[in-house]
């Protein structure tokens, strides 16, 4: 466990990381308190739907926040911020890795606030999310081009730029 | 049984003055359900932020929305803050506390204008928006910009407030405080605007949960959450306030917590101006931002704001990430609409004051293959066009203006 932040007494016990190494001893190494209200952790994607209602029953963190999604090197992460009524933020990070078929389940079961958000992960990152209720794309217009995501991080504008060259070399010769 | 039918309104549409689309399905005048598109504002500003270094991407992110742009910038900041370990003054943190404050009184005060124009009592309109004129002019005094006041650095503010604006500042409180009391009381009595908005576009506290409603949308629902007393950032751990909300749970509701709120933004401001401690604005920032990852909650006008910063090591973010409060209460507004009315609509949207450039968060101006090739224009070509436009449409001509244009 690490405790960060100079200048501030941390509380070596925290009741929430307590609760959740006596559930979850495995996660005792990558819990970090940032600070009393500011809980991050990592839960291997196997487990995660099901440390996820954990936080929500026992916890009570079950306001949905923000749902952060990240082009790591090998994998793509998400991040699930969740609060609760006190002010906490339970930041649980999972990972899956990268792959043309990279998918994960929708939470909006339980959480429909999550909706434009998962649809976010999709348009920006392309990870497929299982389950997803049918709606309208967000946020990039209808006529973006397929196979482009631009918040990976080998993706440049430029590309965008060589497709519609291409098009208009296209269009010109027919 | 009549007909069903789905009526597209937007993205341009005279509800609200930035667009979104919204399918609703009628039977009769009743609403069935709503399919809320959006995106039209999407410019690709979390992208960008990786390729700029921290301070471009303050200016960038204070750019995010034109009303809660300081909401923005300070949120981001206290991300990299916190990352950085950098301990703000306490001056800094009085005058942040200040200047969104202020953010806040002149947002509530554009709602209820534009709250009221939606259900035609312009009256109203032209009341509050000539008041909110004052603190407009406030914070041009402070800042030097009605908008985009760009108060903030990283490590601190970089204006002070002197004695003199202090005085300013007091009296304009003071003038507000007497307007939002005469508002209050038309909220209260005015048996027109009582009537239009009670039971309108009702979202029930499970709902407001359920659907992830922040800020006065969720208060207005009996949620009593917000970030400033919950998780106090900023100033806001100094002073007395009450976190204003409302069982109505309607648009009467939400308007109500509104002008509540502007009698606390008045009351908190007062109580920082009395004891702004003498402090330095800032401590130095390093330019290289250590590794790190953090998450910020600001209280913005329309409900909390949460930017997520991760740093590598260099002068660039690894990634930011943020959400807006209209993104969270755009959510409910479906629930809200219901078994509600077609009249209804453009008020109960309005209701959770959107603001969907925040929402967003860009737009690409590329050439997608579709538009005409050598579509783009320079400055001056651009200036040519709308002078012969203005002549032949509306007989001015322009041509003797000069503009210093590169």
């Amino acid at each position: 466990m690490l405790y960060e932040r100079k200048g501030i007494q941390m509380e070596n016990k925290h009741p929430v990381v307590e609760k959740i190494i006596s559930a979850y001893p495995a996660y005792a190494e990558s819990i970090k308190v940032q600070r009393p209200n500011r809980i991050w952790l990592k839960v291997p994607y196997g487990e995660f739907r099901k440390f996820l209602d954990f936080a929500a029953s026992d916890l009570k963190t079950d306001i949905f926040c923000m749902l952060t999604g990240l082009d790591d090197k090998e994998n793509y992460s998400f991040i699930y911020h969740m609060a609760d009524l006190n002010g906490l933020v339970l930041n649980i990070e999972t990972s899956i890795p990268k792959s043309d078929d990279a998918h994960i389940a929708t939470i909006t079961d339980a959480y429909p606030a999550a909706d434009l958000q998962e649809r976010e992960i999709y348009d920006l990152l392309g990870i497929k999310i299982d389950g997803l209720p049918d709606g309208k794309r967000y946020p990039l217009p209808d006529n973006w081009p397929d196979g482009e995501y631009p918040l990976r991080k080998d993706w440049t504008p430029e590309r965008l730029d060589k497709k519609a060259d291409g098009a208009q070399k296209e269009e010109s010769n027919a | 049984m009549p007909k069903k039918i789905v009526l597209p309104i937007g993205p341009q549409h005279p509800a609200l003055k930035e667009p979104a689309s919204f399918d609703v399905t009628l039977q009769g005048e009743k609403v069935e359900n709503i399919l809320v598109k959006l995106g039209y504002n999407h410019r690709g500003i979390e992208k960008a932020c990786e390729t700029k270094s921290y301070l471009h991407d303050l200016y960038l992110l204070e750019r995010v929305c034109g009303i809660c742009s300081h909401s923005h910038s300070t949120c981001f900041l206290q991300a990299v803050e916190e990352i950085a370990g950098l301990d703000v003054p306490m001056r800094a943190k009085y005058i942040r506390s200040i200047i969104g404050e202020m953010e806040r009184i002149h947002s509530h005060l554009l709602w209820l204008g534009v709250a009221a124009h939606e259900i035609g009592f312009d009256t109203l309109l032209m009341y509050s928006w000539r008041d909110r004129e004052v603190i407009m002019d406030l914070l041009a005094l402070l800042t030097g910009n009605r908008v985009n006041y760009a108060v903030n650095v990283l490590g601190g503010v970089r204006k002070d407030i002197s004695e003199e604006e202090k005085g300013q500042i007091l009296k304009a409180m003071d003038i507000l405080e007497e307007r939002t009391k005469y508002y209050i009381q038309i909220c209260q009595e005015e048996i027109t605007l009582i009537k239009r908005l009670s039971k309108v576009g009702y979202l029930s506290p499970e709902d407001a949960v359920r659907m992830g409603a922040v800020g006065p949308t969720g208060r207005a629902s009996k949620i009593t959450r917000d970030a400033r007393a919950e998780d106090p950032y900023a100033a806001y751990g100094e002073v007395d306030f009450k976190v204003v909300s409302d069982d109505h749970c309607d648009v009467y509701g939400r308007a109500l917590v509104r002008v509540g709120e502007l009698m606390e933004a008045y009351s908190i401001i007062r109580q920082l101006l009395a004891k702004l401690p003498s402090t330095p604005l800032k401590v130095n920032a390093p330019r290289l931002i250590p590794a790190g990852e953090a998450i910020s909650r600001y209280e913005a006008p329309r409900g909390e704001d949460v930017h997520y910063v991760k740093s590598n090591g260099t002068d660039k973010p690894e990634r930011v990430k943020l959400r807006a409060p209209t993104l969270a209460n755009v959510q409910a507004v479906s629930t809200m609409l219901e078994k509600g009315y077609l009249a209804d609509v453009t008020i109960v949207i309005a209701a959770i004051d959107p603001c969907f450039s925040c929402t967003d968060r860009m737009v690409l101006a590329l050439n997608d293959g579709k538009s005409k090739a050598g579509s783009e224009l320079t400055w001056k070509q651009l200036r040519q066009q709308s002078i012969e436009w203005y002549k032949k449409n509306r007989g001015v001509d322009f041509t003797k203006v000069k503009l210093d244009i590169k």
